[in-house]
């Protein structure tokens, strides 16, 4: 059997999504306005921790337009079950993951500023919000319990059902053996680093319409979200409907990073207030301010790093501690810590880890996946790299080659049993280093310094543990339905945010079936239509969905063969499909058209091969044989720092990266370019602050700031194709750029700064500030 | 309050069409875009003027649609990104160079994107790349990193010395 693999995947075909989008014509959830939809705003507390002494809705119930206005009395006792898919039921139900305690509004005191006290549904969004206005509450305040390490010690309490604010932790063991090698290695460095709070920040906010009809027994959502099958399963186990009787529809997503992926509490409350209304759509579009100060956040992380080295920069054993703060109510409570500490090997032989973490409750916004979860062992670690080059008088990148996973070294089994294969973290070290040109810039920095300005280079590596395929997340489906006329339908579980599905999965239908790609369709967010799948996240859906896709295409490929060679009295395997059309090889005229040989397939099943059932439709599901797909990069950048202003200038951006097979490059370039302005931002600009009472400090785009166009410099990249072991050879990239940047800039920046004999930072963020009071601090 | 101050009727013409709406005086321009004109193109990202998601032309000048109220504008003429193709329905310059260089993906900010360079391109046809950048600062972007939005701009760009520079 021939194939056409390459006609469409590799190729930077255009994305069938655009036409749509640049119009003006996309459909995001605030766009479907359906005739008698109601509109719901949330009374939020503006306390971080307290008591409600008073609150007193009459008003506000009184006001024309209000339909209905429910409280935590009226929604908490409505509760049936409340966890999330991915992570699974709760300990009391049998399960493994710690939940914060359950409530969708505040059960008569408040966890943290944003904490949602009531809910107003009312004829427009206006009303809603002069109604919330008319809401008399009284909060009792009380100290707040903030910090990481302060909040673990802190007697007082973010949640009275807990008796800690440690929702989970793993002591670091001590080993006598272990300790006695830290005892006798001959360098031994210890490092704090941080992180700085951040969020996701999707351009479209979260949002959802929920349509309960009590007289049908149905519930219809429209959501934006990253996985309509988690919203249909957690509003069914929410409100004790079955699954069956929920339906959920996504049509355009805009972006998500991780927000969208689980159902946070806002969205539960508007899915139980709607089901106790019984009668109209009820609407919630959250407003940037609300998505700043009450969406979840992450990044507040805290990394205590102990290397053991020998003399010539070997790494011989490391110890990690973390702390993560999670909030109040985080989706659930686990120690994203844990898959942290999982591949904090990254891309070295690092024969032992140690590790310990702990995820520590405060009354601020809960933390939830936000692109890389676990990124803090790349952030930290590869800082931490740069620390332990600069104490032994090493070049950076030569104690990353020292250390380096070679290709000899695959499969290598890391110190915590992952086994890591079909990555190449020598190769785009190799291709990042001869891209930015070190030799050249060592050279251009002595100069520069010459002339009092302060050049940095940085570098970076990850190995990224993409396509996450256990448990819940083992496998994506896929539905390939070829039409009477030979046109295919593809109907997918994946939850499209942003990622050109509908472009990509049409190209690996298009190749491996060998039709051109305007006769693919490819449906998904609709659990009426779409299969039973985990959505998109977690730089899963290439390879898993896109080998569902293969799956399926190779399926009815052979199917459409067998099918011809019984029409054209052939073997199967003397023929080759292009353009539809099914022939003899080298006998062009012996030929059959897909459209042909699906009618009969429809309507004339009678003269099908003997024993062949009616119909032309595949469904399959797709398991990588690996319980991850690696992929891996290295990032390296140049940039100048001003020492009187502190502001940072990325004067060079260079990622080498490795995702197997491309399907799209230019979708692949453009999810890094993405990823890496994320991580940028991250270092050089966003943070969310908090005061001492709990009050959030960044709840505008004035103060909380992503880059804008100015502060992005333009990218560099370079590719290393090698083939993961997943059908297709696809490996996930969606999460590798920022996962790698924080770090790659954080050392430009640190590079730079150590000319002038600064100490290097290890606080997020390195904006303006914090370097000139560095620069201060180092010559007083 | 709402039912203190009575409402206000408009003329608007938008992409062409005149529309006259009856509003309360503090319902915003974006909102009786989508909510009464059914242009639900034009985007709500903030509504504090800072994202440009909301960007629509007003006399042919590029404004956030979230910081004016309807009210204000009677006799307006209004361009919103639906009105952006060409005559025939295709794409226009912009909006072409934004496919052909990967300048959206979730496509949310797209909108804004679209007006707004539109605008500054039929003012400004031979940009520097800083210039482009400097132009595209009020419009903010989750997804792209700003790469194919700078290399759409300089696609876009009239003027031959302003294309094809070196990514």
């Amino acid at each position: 059997m021939t194939t056409t693999v390459g006609r469409y995947i590799g190729q930077s075909v255009k994305r069938r999504e655009d036409p749509r989008l640049l119009t003006g014509h996309g459909r995001y959830v605030d766009d479907v306005q359906v005739p008698g939809t109601l509109h719901l705003a949330f009374v939020r507390s503006n306390v971080a921790r307290g008591t409600i002494t008073k609150l007193d809705v009459s008003a506000a119930r009184d006001l024309p337009g209000v339909e209905a206005v429910y409280t935590g009395a009226d929604l908490n006792p409505d509760i049936k079950q409340m966890w999330a898919t991915m992570t699974g039921p709760p300990i009391e139900m049998g399960g493994q993951t710690a939940y914060p305690p359950v409530s969708l509004l505040a059960p008569g005191d408040v966890r943290y500023v944003g904490d949602p006290i009531a809910v107003i549904i009312a004829t427009s969004r206006y009303i809603a919000e002069d109604a919330a206005d008319l809401v008399e509450v009284e909060i009792e305040a009380k100290q707040a319990v903030l910090g990481l390490r302060e909040a673990m010690a802190n007697p007082e309490l973010v949640h009275l059902e807990t008796e800690s604010n440690v929702s989970v932790a793993m002591p670091m063991p001590e080993i006598p053996e272990i300790e006695a090698l830290f005892a006798s290695a001959p360098h031994v460095i210890t490092r704090t680093f941080r992180g700085a709070r951040a969020t996701n920040v999707p351009m479209e906010p979260r949002g959802l319409t929920v349509h309960y009809d009590r007289y049908r027994g149905e519930m219809e959502i429209r959501a934006a979200t990253q996985s309509v099958h988690e919203i249909k399963a957690f509003a069914a186990r929410l409100t004790g409907l079955g699954e069956s009787h929920v339906r959920v529809v996504a049509d355009d997503v805009g972006g998500g990073f991780g927000q969208k992926m689980m159902v946070l509490r806002e969205e539960a409350a508007v899915i139980a207030a709607a089901f106790k209304l019984g009668t109209a759509p009820v609407k919630w579009i959250e407003d940037r301010r609300e998505n700043l100060m009450a969406s979840n956040q992450a990044r507040s992380e805290e990394g205590t790093l102990t290397f053991a080295v020998d003399d010539d920069g070997h790494i011989l054993a490391v110890k990690c501690d973390f702390i993560e703060e999670i909030g109040a109510y985080p989706p659930s409570a686990g120690a994203t810590a844990m898959l942290a500490i999982g591949v904090f090997t990254g891309p070295y032989k690092i024969p032992v880890l140690i590790p310990g973490c702990a995820a520590v409750y405060t009354n601020t916004v809960g933390k939830s996946a936000y692109r890389g979860p676990w990124a803090l062992e790349t952030f930290f670690r590869e800082q931490m790299m740069d620390h332990v080059a600069h104490e032994l008088g090493m070049d950076p990148i030569e104690l990353r080659r020292v250390n380096l996973i070679g290709p000899g070294d695959l499969p290598y089994t890391t110190a915590t049993q992952m086994v890591l294969d079909h990555i190449t973290p020598t190769e785009t070290l190799d291709q990042a280093v001869d891209m930015i040109g070190v030799t050249a810039f060592r050279a251009e920095q002595v100069d520069a310094k010459a002339h009092g300005r302060l050049l940095g280079l940085g570098v970076a590596g990850y190995v990224e543990p993409s396509a996450i395929a256990f448990g819940v997340l083992n496998s994506d489906p896929a539905v390939l339905t070829m039409d009477a006329s030979g046109k295919v339908q593809i109907r997918l579980g994946t939850g499209s945010h942003g990622h050109s599905i509908e472009t990509t999965i049409a190209q690996i239908v298009a190749t491996h079936l060998g039709c051109d790609i305007d006769d693919v369709a490819v449906i998904q967010g609709d659990t009426a239509t779409s299969p039973l799948g985990p959505g998109t996240g977690g730089s899963r859906t290439a390879v898993i969905a896109g080998g569902a896709a293969q799956t399926a295409s190779l399926i009815l490929r052979d199917k459409l063969l067998t099918i011809a060679a019984h029409f054209l009295e052939a073997n199967p395997d003397d023929l080759e499909i292009n353009n539809s059309v099914v022939s003899v090889k080298g006998t062009p005229q012996a030929a059959v058209p897909f459209a042909q040989l699906a009618m009969t397939a429809h309507m004339a099943p009678d003269m099908l091969p003997a024993g062949m059932g009616p119909g032309l439709e595949v469904v399959t599901r797709y398991q990588p044989p690996t319980p991850f797909t690696w992929s891996n990069a290295t990032h390296a950048c140049i940039v100048e720092v001003d020492r009187e202003t502190g502001m940072v200038d990325i004067k060079r951006y260079v990622v080498s990266e490795d995702c197997g097979q491309m399907i799209n490059p230019m979708v692949v370039e453009g999810q890094i370019a993405g990823g890496v302005a994320q991580g940028i931002g991250g270092v050089l600009f966003e943070e969310m602050p908090y005061d001492d009472a709990g009050n959030p400090l960044a709840t505008t785009f004035l103060d909380y700031l992503i880059p804008s166009a100015p502060e992005i410099p333009d990218f560099e990249y370079g590719h290393i194709e090698s083939m993961s072991g997943a059908l297709g050879g696809y490996k996930g990239m969606g999460e590798g750029g920022a996962i790698a940047s924080p770090p790659a800039l954080a050392n430009a920046i640190n590079d730079a700064l150590a000319q002038i004999g600064v100490p290097p930072l290890t606080v997020f963020p390195f904006g303006p500030s914090q370097i000139v009071a560095a620069i201060t601090a180092a010559h007083v | 309050m709402s039912d203190t101050i009575s409402d206000v009727t408009v003329s608007l013409t938008v992409n062409g069409r005149r529309h006259t709406v009856t509003c309360e005086p503090r319902k915003l321009l974006t909102d009786v875009l989508r909510d009464d004109l059914l242009l639900t193109g034009t985007h709500v990202g903030c509504e504090h003027g800072a994202c440009g998601a909301c960007t629509v032309l007003l006399d042919g000048a590029a404004v956030r649609s979230c910081l004016l109220f309807a009210a204000q504008l009677d006799g307006a003429t209004l361009t919103t990104v639906e009105g952006m193709a060409n005559a025939d329905g295709s794409l226009n310059d912009v909006q072409q160079a934004m496919q052909d260089n990967h300048g959206l993906q979730c496509g949310f900010c797209t909108p804004g994107v679209v007006v707004s360079l539109t605008a500054y391109l039929r003012d400004h046809p031979d940009p520097t790349d800083d210039e482009i950048r400097i132009a595209l600062s009020g419009n903010l972007c989750r997804c792209t990193g700003y790469q194919g939005i700078v290399n759409a701009a300089r696609q876009a760009a009239v003027n031959p010395r302003a294309k094809g520079v070196a990514r």
